[in-house]
């Protein structure tokens, strides 16, 4: 163990420096997001995460954001282990039928202020699931949505992008 | 390699039925074809493949499930998603379709016994379901999963598409395996068509399984030692599993390498430096990963935590043919490579890691001896990476077949039949969790609360490849 860990202390750090925020992701939450709010949250946001009917795909590029090259908790977004500590949800997955209920428990369990961010095409507008009869649809079918992060899956450089977006409105 | 197809009356069926009780012959898979019922069978001493297919009488078929158990779920998802009955069957409350009705769960008797229930939305960023425990004290009594919860209908959504797009959806079944799904939807669509794809493409293809089984087994080998609270694990295994797959994006134009296999060969060349750069990423994973086996076989808090914890019996192992590190932990020498095998395997070298303590120890021990074998595969498939086309043209016409793929987890089945102007008409997708859970919650039984999330991540299974 004494080996590894100094060999990754001669290294320097892996981490890499932060993405620009996405404009579009900051265009789209400038219309929307409540600027009082955010002034009292300031730089710390706790994310909640639900998958409501992802592949996983976009589970495991969220999960890479917590690894060494992106460090996602430099920045003061973390993940939490419930709503009632969350300021932001991100949810995956088109919406299916099976989850609709358990996703809008969540949100309501979330205290305001909230956000909720819809990360990957399925949470955009259902995706290649869209018109399944199982699914009920994107994430906007379901709960007011304030931020889309787009791609199958979204890369963690995508995700860390639009995530940034929501400290710098 | 053509599966026999045989079409049975009932006396055939329960015939099929008493070989699989017997453990003459191991289920892979049983699906509705609507209005028939089939099953696919493996005999694991030769490798050979079979179907049965029986053509239900008023929707009614004998059950599989109430001599073989490993059959219980696959009919209430049969019973859910096509409306056929499962005759005799001793579980029939429902699968994969969930109702506004209370659910059962099954009963745990005993003085002082409490029930927690988890999910489906859990702590971490993982898959829905629901897990309900009844313990005592701080021992588990009886584990039982409720999923279904990601159940998105990909099989009726496959139905009427065409090849490509039906591809698609095979390949977001489960996003952790959409390589080894991709390839098991190609191989099951090349037999249908009665074509091959091209050498190149076939290397191409196990180079990505294997980069997708590298990434995981990384990935999953971290997170086990995560649930034992050993961080520093955690943190090396993720900058090798994220070096892998920036690999894959540098020269397969996509992280998870997802859409990239579709039926008749690859869409995409290796980019053109690829194999020279993926040898250094595999000297990097050479140069660390054995510094972190030394870890883990020397941090004796972290063995206390594995060793001896949720131990799955072999006879479970066997008789629910689970496949992946679930299976060989427990002595079932079974990879869907070898048996019954697809190209380029047969030419290429490898082992199959198997060990017979079957607990978590042993699920992370076979996971560390297959990225050594990865690697090694890897390297022997740069080495013989033929030249050539890429994809061939798919003719459009009828038929059936099927695929068997060895995905990091375990095997993937695909069958499917097409219809005669090429698109599908049925596809069955079979993910390996679908007799891996059923496991986890016997592995469970006696060990404490707390070891849970430990003995779940040792396993992995699948939400989304099992609730389709």
């Amino acid at each position: 163990m004494r080996k590894t860990m100094i060999e990754s202390l001669w290294r320097g750090p892996l981490t890499e420096p932060a993405p620009p925020a996405d404009d579009a992701a900051l265009a789209e939450l400038a219309a929307k997001v409540n600027r009082a709010a955010q002034a009292r949250l300031g730089r710390s946001l706790s994310i909640r995460h639900v998958d409501a009917g992802s592949c996983n795909g976009c589970e495991l590029e969220l999960h890479a954001l917590s690894n060494a090259f992106y460090d996602l908790e430099r920045f003061g977004l973390r993940f939490v282990a419930s709503p009632r500590h969350a300021d932001v949800l991100t949810v995956t997955g088109p919406v299916t039928v099976n989850m609709r209920e358990a996703l809008l428990r969540t949100y309501e369990a979330t205290p305001d202020p909230k956000w909720v961010v819809a990360i990957g095409g399925c949470a955009v507008d259902g995706g290649i699931f869209a018109g399944s009869n199982a699914v009920a649809g994107g994430v906007k079918d379901v709960l007011p949505v304030d931020l889309t992060i787009r791609g199958c899956p979204p890369s963690p450089r995508q995700l860390l992008a639009g995530l940034l977006a929501l400290l710098k409105v | 390699m053509m599966p026999t197809q045989t079409n049975v009356k009932v006396d055939g069926w329960l015939e099929a039925v008493d070989r699989l009780a017997g453990g003459h012959l191991t289920l892979l898979s049983l699906w509705a074809d609507p209005p028939d019922v089939k099953m696919a069978l493996l005999d694991e001493a030769s490798g050979a493949v079979s179907i049965v297919s029986y053509h239900c009488r008023n929707g009614q078929y004998p059950s599989v499930g109430v001599k073989h158990p490993p059959a219980i779920r696959l009919e209430r998802a049969i019973r859910d998603l096509h409306k056929l009955e499962a005759i005799g069957a001793s579980d029939t409350r429902p699968w994969l379709k969930h109702t506004a009705a209370p659910y059962e769960f099954l009963a745990a008797e005993g003085e002082a016994l409490h029930q927690i229930a988890v999910g489906p939305v859990h702590a971490g960023i993982i898959e829905p379901g629901h897990f309900r425990f009844t313990a005592n004290g701080e021992f588990l009594v009886r584990l039982e999963a409720r999923l279904g919860y990601v159940h998105r209908g990909i099989e009726a959504s496959m139905a009427g598409a065409p090849l490509d797009g039906a591809a698609k959806f095979a390949a977001r079944a489960s996003g952790d395996s959409t390589v080894a799904y991709g390839i098991a939807f190609a191989l099951a669509a090349e037999m249908a068509l009665g074509i091959a794809a091209p050498p190149r493409a076939i290397y191409l293809r196990a180079l990505m399984a294997e980069l997708e089984r590298l990434a995981n087994h990384f990935g999953d080998i971290g997170a086990i030692c995560n649930d034992a609270s050993f961080s520093l694990m955690h943190a090396q295994c993720g900058i090798l599993r994220e070096l892998t797959l920036r690999a894959a994006d540098d020269y397969f134009g996509h992280r998870l390498m997802m859409d990239i296999a579709v039926p008749g060969g690859v869409v995409r060349d290796i980019a053109a430096d690829g194999a020279a750069h993926l040898g250094t990423l595999l000297a990097e994973v050479r140069r660390v990963f054995p510094q972190l086996v030394e870890l883990y076989d020397n941090t004796a808090s972290l063995q206390d935590r594995t060793v001896t914890t949720g131990i799955v019996k072999p006879d479970y192992a066997r008789q629910f043919g689970a496949g992946g590190f679930v299976g060989r932990a427990s002595g079932r020498a079974v990879d869907a490579r070898r048996l019954p095998g697809y190209a380029p395997y047969g030419d290429l070298k490898f082992e199959v890691p198997v060990l017979t303590a079957g607990d978590v120890n042993a699920r992370v021990w076979i996971r560390i001896r297959e990225v050594e074998q990865s690697l090694a595969l890897v390297e022997q498939i740069l080495a013989a990476l033929p030249g050539g086309a890429l994809r061939v043209d798919l003719p459009s016409r009828g038929g059936e077949g099927l695929g068997i793929v060895e995905a990091f987890r375990g095997d993937v089945f695909v069958w499917l039949r097409l219809a005669d102007d090429g698109s599908v008409a049925r596809c069955h997708l079979r993910d390996a969790s679908w007799f891996q859970w059923p496991l986890l919650e016997t592995a469970v039984e006696g060990n404490i609360v707390a070891d849970f999330p430990l003995c779940n991540k040792s396993f992995n299974c699948s939400y989304a490849g099992h609730d389709l």
